[in-house]
């Protein structure tokens, strides 16, 4: 299967004001399949937002190539270009009607009155506004807007669409269930997705693909899971979820186990895999895999967050004093700052990064 | 309800002196000027008060006894007057609207600077600005001297005293008026507007068309506004750069008031004017309107 965008080696440098340059995007190299949901993570700053605006036209590369369908779009300006944006602040036109906003990109092609009208209402029934259409956006709360903005982008049909940050200005709940309703209207239409957002959580819930980037380059691209597992190094690990990072010197392999040695002098178990004794490595343990347990490695609470159905635990390690995140189900038992708990885990869960 | 009426009480307080400086200084003037345009001319200036219908005969063509044949230059000259008006802020948008683009991209420090350089003329005398501009304009001025060095052309072009040196005069003073207003619309324009319209893949003519100049359009309908009304009634100057054939409706009035001393007849002639301004500002707002709304 031949990817529907194909980017390489895409460039793209800003002059600093200290006369520097500054590599916005630094070599990105992505495939976007024709119906899949890619999700562009990282900080602010990363490069995410400039390689979207790559794609729509309105940053031009200083080198690379993006195709579309095997065409290069790299000379297109952003109106011939089959791709349509939902905008971080939406850009609803105000002084034209809902209706009106989202047959534009018809209107502007000269498609007749019926057929416009036709759509529209398509588009508004798509995303759950029927017979808003004569309304003005400023008549329409902030979720609303969200949708109109998603149905004047998907009316012409674009073969790709771009979504920048769009749910950032929404509250909790109404982001998560526009989380669920843009994965629906994404299967549902059969069309491939960019997602540019810095929310992990929305990442992970959202996409087929995830691609971190850090600093105008990609750190790692792959499943949410995968990401989310077997992440490839440590800014992928911080970066998404919580995690305890232990540096670790192999001191023995024996079959599918080995163990290591902080620098402090805690000992940990780890899957073995292709370590060899006096390896210096860097593991990275979710707090989900860790369990209060009679016995194991001891430690004190340091802090307890309660988050509802969970327990935030920052646990001190008693040997060396290594500060170990653990997440635990909220109950009767339920740990206090001070005391002294025990900790388990599976040597599998223990994920060995492949670069520090 | 002590609250509301505590509010009540603060809100005169502080709208008391305003009103009171426009009723007095805005609103008696303007109803001793609708008195006296009924009132009988006075033999020295000044008025007798007596009903007298004539000051509006003379410029709607009813005898008075004194001209026996109507001819209607008043109302040629304040159509006149009107033209140049309309031409001038049409003139002057056309000019400022690419400008106000322009500067509201410019970096904030250099944006200052421009902002200061627009009101910069406002430092000197409006006679003397509009002097310089006799001596560049005048057969053997800078304009023409320019041009025939280069050979541009061979006789001097007659451009002083003629409707063009009006318009270009007003152009020129008015410019500052329609800057602010239609800079104020295109620097509050969201780009991201600008980027949608594109991306929805219309083009830039397009773009400009259906987007940029119906957001921008209460900028430009001020900017229309402001500089048509004060046009109107000008008479620096057409009295300056324009001669016989510049003549405009402001002039007439001054002239009844300062020369002829006919304050009655110089008063009907402002009250013509300000009928007849508002009435086109009246018509061609809501027609902008109307058209900024349904225009598809």
């Amino acid at each position: 299967m031949t990817a529907l965008l194909e980017i390489r080696g895409a460039r793209r440098e800003f002059a600093t004001p200290e006369g520097g340059r500054l590599a916005a995007l630094d070599g990105v190299d992505l495939d976007v399949g024709g119906s899949e949901f890619v999700t562009l993570l990282g900080p602010s700053g990363c490069g995410k937002t400039t390689l979207l605006r790559a794609i729509s036209g309105f940053e031009t590369l200083n080198g690379g190539s993006i195709r579309l369908d095997g065409g290069d779009l790299t000379a297109l300006p952003p109106f011939r270009r089959p791709v349509n944006t939902v905008f971080q602040s939406y850009a609803l036109f105000s002084h034209m009607t809902v209706a009106r906003n989202v047959g534009y990109a018809l209107e502007v092609a000269g498609v007749g009155r019926a057929e416009r009208d036709r759509a529209t209402a398509e588009a508004l029934e798509k995303v759950g506004l029927s017979g808003m259409g004569a309304r003005k956006p400023d008549q329409l709360s902030g979720g609303q807007r969200q949708r109109v903005a998603l149905a004047r982008a998907i009316i012409a049909k674009p073969r790709l669409l771009l979504l920048d940050e769009p749910l950032s200005a929404l509250d909790r709940n109404l982001r998560q269930q526009m989380q669920i309703e843009l994965k629906a209207l994404q299967s549902n239409l059969g069309i491939a997705f960019i997602f540019v957002t810095h929310d992990q959580e929305e990442a992970l819930t959202m996409s087929d693909r995830i691609v971190v980037m850090r600093a105008g380059r990609v750190e790692q691209i792959g499943p949410p899971r995968e990401i989310y597992r077997q992440p490839r190094n440590r800014f992928v690990a911080e970066f998404i979820g919580e995690t305890t990072l232990f540096p670790l010197r192999i001191t023995g392999a024996d079959g599918a186990e080995a163990s290591g040695v902080t620098p402090e002098g805690l000992e940990m178990r780890l899957p073995a895999h292709a370590l060899r004794p006096g390896a210096e490595v860097t593991a990275t343990l979710r707090p989900t895999d860790l369990q209060l347990a009679d016995k194991g490695l001891p430690g004190v609470v340091e802090r307890a967050v309660y988050v509802g159905a969970d327990l935030h635990l920052t646990v001190k390690s008693l040997q060396g004093g290594r500060s170990i995140l653990v997440t635990v189900r909220d109950g009767a038992k339920a740990p206090a700052v001070g005391q002294t708990v025990h900790l388990s885990y599976d040597p599998a869960r223990l994920h060995v990064l492949e670069a520090g | 309800m002590m609250a509301i009426q505590r509010q009540n009480i603060v809100l005169t307080a502080l709208l008391a002196p305003v009103t009171l400086f426009l009723g007095i200084f805005f609103l008696v003037p303007l109803l001793t000027i609708a008195l006296y345009s009924f009132l009988t001319p006075g033999l020295y200036g000044g008025v007798e008060w007596a009903f007298y219908h004539w000051n509006y005969g003379r410029i709607f063509g009813w005898a008075d006894g004194i001209i026996e044949i109507f001819e209607p230059i008043y109302l040629t000259i304040l159509a006149r007057s009107l033209a140049f008006a309309a031409l001038t802020a049409l003139v002057c948008l056309i000019l400022c609207y690419p400008v106000a683009f322009w500067v509201s991209r410019l970096p904030e420090r250099w944006r200052l600077l421009f902002m200061f350089l627009i009101t910069l003329p406002f430092f000197s005398s409006l006679i003397v600005r509009l002097y310089a501009w006799l001596l560049i304009l005048k057969p053997t001025g800078l304009l023409n001297s320019a041009l025939m060095a280069t050979g541009l052309i061979d006789t001097p072009l007659e451009i002083l005293f003629t409707p063009v040196a009006v318009v270009l005069g007003m152009v020129y003073i008015m410019v500052p008026f329609m800057f602010l207003p239609l800079y104020a619309a295109v620097d509050n324009l969201d780009r991201s507007l600008i980027e949608a319209s594109m991306d929805l893949g219309a083009t830039r003519a397009q773009t400009f068309r259906k987007v940029i100049l119906p957001q921008t359009l209460p900028g430009v309908l001020g900017g229309l506004v402001i500089v048509f009304i004060p046009a109107v009634g000008n008479f620096i100057v057409p009295d300056l750069l324009g001669g016989a054939k510049g003549l405009m409706v402001g002039n007439l009035v001054e002239q009844q008031f300062l020369s002829a001393r006919n304050w009655p007849f110089g008063s009907a002639l402002s009250m013509i004017i300000m009928a007849v301004v508002l009435a086109v500002l009246l018509v061609s707002v809501t027609r902008a309107k109307r058209q900024g709304a349904s225009h598809a």
